[in-house]
C-alpha cells in the first residue's frame, strides 16, 4: 500500500515506513535513545530528499521526547535550571543551524553536509558503544578489576566565569559549559534532524559531571523545545517538514517503543548496547559508502525560484 | 463509457466535416483534462484519442510547466562526490512526453523536428548567463538523461496507434513524481514529412484533497504550519504516553 506524501512529493510504501518506524521505536524503547540519528539516514536510504528527511525527523523527535520527558518529570528527574541554560544554548544553536542549512541548500551542498555529519557522528557514537560493550563484557569476565574513578576531577573548566549553582544536579559550575553544549547540540539538531541526546547525554555525564539520574530527563526536556524550534524554522525557511510522514513515523515509533521497553527490561543490556553500536556503525558505513562510491548519475537538478 | 461516447462523437465529426483542401481536419480529445494527486497517487495514464481525415503520421507532444532549473555536477573531492559546477537553464519543461505512430526520424526531417522541438534531445534549453558552450551542452545532456531516468522525459515511438488510417489513440504516462501545474498536449498530423495540422489541448496536474491542503498550507502559511506541526507532535507524544501508561 503506497501513500503519497505532499512535502516529500513521492509515494512510499506505508508498510515499509511502519516497519522502519516500529523498528527504530523498538530500539529507542530498549536503549532509551531518541532514534532520530537512525531514522534520518534510513529515510534518506529509501529515497526521501535529505532536506525533507531532516525537517520531518525533527518534528517526529518532538513527539518521541514528550512522553519520556513527562515520565521523568513526574519522577522529579528533570533539572529545570540546567535544562533552561541548555535550552538557551539550544535555541541559539538550532536557529543558527537552520540558517546555515538554508544557505547550504541554496548552494546545493546540503545533502553532502548532512551525510558527512552522519558519517562522523554515527562513526564516533557507534564506535564508543561497541568499545564500551566490549570493555564491560571483559570486565564481567574478570570481576574486581574495574578502575576506581575520582568523584570530582578539577580541570580548566572549573576556572570559567559565570558560575551557577545547580541544586538538582548538585553542581557549582560555569553556566558557559551547559550553554556551549546546548549551542553545539542545537546546530547538530538543525542540520541532522536529531534530538542530539546521543551527544548531550555523554557530555552531561562526562563534561558537566551531572548525576546519571537526572541526565536523561533533563536532556529530553531540552530536546522537546529545541526540535520544536527546528520544526518551526525549517517550516518557515525551507518548507521541508512533512506532517503526514511525521505522523506515520510517530504512530509506529510510539508502538515500537512500548514493545522495546518491555523487551529491554528482560534482556542483558551490555551485549545489547554493543549490538546497537554495531547497527549504528553499519548505518554510518552505508552513508559513508554512498559518498565514496561513484554515483550512477553525476548530475542533479533543482527548481530555482518560487516553489 | 464517456470516453467511448467522446470517441464516437469525434469520429462522427470527422466523417461529416467538410473536407478542406489543404489543412487536414484533426480532432482530438483526452480521457481527462485533469490529473489529481491524491493520497494514493502512484502515477497515472491518460488516453488521448482522435481522428485524422487522411493517411499520415500522428505525433503527440505533452509538455509540463516550464521552470528555471539549476543543474549540478558531482565531482570527486578528497575521495567523496560533491556537487561542484552548476549551470542554470531557463524554461525547462518539468515534463516532456513524446509519442508517435512511427520512429520520429521516419516521420519528418531532422530540421523540422528541431524546429518544433519534438523529442527530448531536441528541446531548446537556454543556459542563463555566459556559460561556456561546451560545459553548457554537457550539462544539457546530463539534465535530459536524468529527466529520462526519472521518467519525466519519455520518447515512445510507435506508441500512437492508428486504425484504418483514421482513428488514433495514445496512452500518456504520468509517473508519481510528475510536477504540478498546467500542461499542453500538442498533436501533430504529419503527411509527407510536413505537419499538415496541429491541435493543442490543455490539461492540469494538481494536488488534491489532503495533499493539496497540506502542501498549500506549508507554502502559504508556513509559520502557522510549523506551529501546527509542533502541536500535533506534542499531542501525539502525550497521547502515546497516556495510552500505554494505562495499558
Amino acid at each position: 500500500m503506497d501513500l503519497y506524501f505532499p512535502i516529500a512529493e513521492m509515494s512510499i510504501n506505508v508498510l515499509l515506513l511502519l516497519a522502519l518506524g516500529g523498528g527504530v521505536g523498538m530500539l529507542s524503547g530498549m536503549f532509551g535513545v531518541g532514534g532520530g540519528f537512525l531514522m534520518t539516514p534510513l529515510l534518506i536510504f529509501i529515497g526521501v530528499p535529505p532536506a525533507v528527511a531532516v525537517g520531518t525527523e525533527a518534528n517526529q523527535v518532538v513527539a518521541a521526547s514528550v512522553s519520556g520527558a513527562l515520565a521523568h518529570w513526574r519522577r522529579g528527574n528533570v533539572d529545570f535550571k540546567m535544562g533552561f541554560i541548555l535550552l538557551i544554548g539550544g535555541f541559539v544553536g538550532s536557529s543558527f543551524g537552520v540558517w546555515i542549512f538554508t544557505k547550504l541548500r541554496a548552494l546545493g551542498y546540503i545533502d553532502i553536509v548532512i551525510s558527512l555529519c552522519f558519517v562522523t557522528f554515527l562513526g564516533i557514537v557507534g564506535g564508543l558503544m561497541v568499545a564500551e560493550g566490549a570493555r564491560s563484557w571483559i570486565r564481567s569476565r574478570s570481576p574486581g578489576s574495574a578502575p576506581k574513578k575520582k568523584l570530582h576531577q578539577h580541570t580548566w573548566m572549573h576556572g570559567l566565569p559565570f558560575k551557577m549553582r545547580f541544586r538538582r544536579s548538585k553542581l557549582y559550575i560555569s553556566a558557559l559549559l551547559p550553554l556551549s553544549i546546548g549551542i553545539f547540540v542545537g546546530v547538530l539538531s538543525a542540520i541532522m534532524g536529531v534530538g542530539g541526546g546521543f551527544i548531550m547525554v555523554p557530555a552531561m555525564i562526562y563534561l558537566l559531571g551531572m548525576p546519571t539520574s537526572v541526565v536523561v530527563g533533563t536532556s529530553l526536556f531540552q530536546i522537546i523545545f529545541v526540535t520544536a524550534n527546528v520544526t518551526f524554522l525549517q517550516s518557515v525557511n525551507n518548507q521541508t517538514v512533512d506532517v503526514l510522514l511525521a505522523l506515520v513515523l510517530v504512530v509506529s515509533s510510539v508502538v515500537g517503543a512500548q514493545i522495546g521497553t518491555a523487551f529491554g527490561s528482560k534482556l542483558k543490556s551490555e551485549q545489547l548496547r554493543a549490538l546497537l553500536g554495531i547497527l549504528v556503525l553499519a548505518v554510518g558505513c552505508k552513508v559513508g559508502f554512498d559518498l565514496i562510491v561513484t554515483p550512477a548519475h553525476l548530475f542533479s537538478f533543482a527548481v530555482s525560484g518560487g516553489h | 463509457m464517456t470516453s467511448i461516447k467522446r470517441l464516437l462523437s469525434a469520429f462522427l465529426m470527422v466523417s461529416f466535416a467538410p473536407a478542406s483542401a489543404l489543412a487536414s481536419a484533426l480532432v482530438v480529445d483526452l480521457s481527462s483534462n485533469q490529473i489529481e494527486i491524491t493520497t494514493n497517487f502512484t502515477g497515472t495514464n491518460l488516453l488521448l484519442f482522435g481522428a485524422i481525415d487522411r493517411k499520415g503520421d500522428v505525433v503527440v507532444v505533452v509538455r509540463g510547466p516550464r521552470r528555471t532549473e539549476v543543474v549540478r555536477r558531482k565531482e570527486r573531492v578528497a575521495g567523496i562526490w560533491i556537487n561542484r559546477a552548476a549551470v542554470t537553464f531557463e524554461s525547462v519543461p518539468g515534463y516532456n512526453f513524446v509519442a508517435s505512430s512511427r520512429p520520429l526520424e521516419q516521420i519528418a526531417s531532422e530540421e523540422t523536428l528541431q524546429r518544433l522541438q519534438i523529442g527530448s534531445e531536441r528541446l531548446r534549453l537556454q543556459p542563463v548567463g555566459s556559460a561556456n558552450s561546451a560545459l553548457a551542452s554537457s550539462f544539457r545532456k546530463g539534465l535530459i538523461d536524468l529527466k529520462k531516468r526519472k521518467a519525466l522525459y519519455t520518447d515512445m515511438p510507435g506508441n500512437v496507434s492508428i486504425r484504418s488510417e483514421k482513428l488514433f489513440r495514445a496512452d500518456l504516462n504520468f509517473p508519481s513524481n510528475v510536477p504540478t501545474g498546467s500542461y499542453t498536449a500538442e498533436i501533430y498530423h504529419f503527411d509527407g514529412g510536413k505537419p499538415v495540422s496541429v491541435n493543442r489541448t490543455q490539461l492540469s496536474v494538481q494536488k488534491a484533497g489532503v495533499e493539496e491542503a497540506i502542501y498549500n498550507y506549508a507554502h502559504d502559511h508556513s509559520a502557522i504550519y510549523g506551529i501546527v506541526a509542533i502541536l500535533i507532535a506534542l499531542f501525539a507524544g502525550w497521547l502515546g504516553g497516556v495510552i500505554f501508561r494505562k495499558a
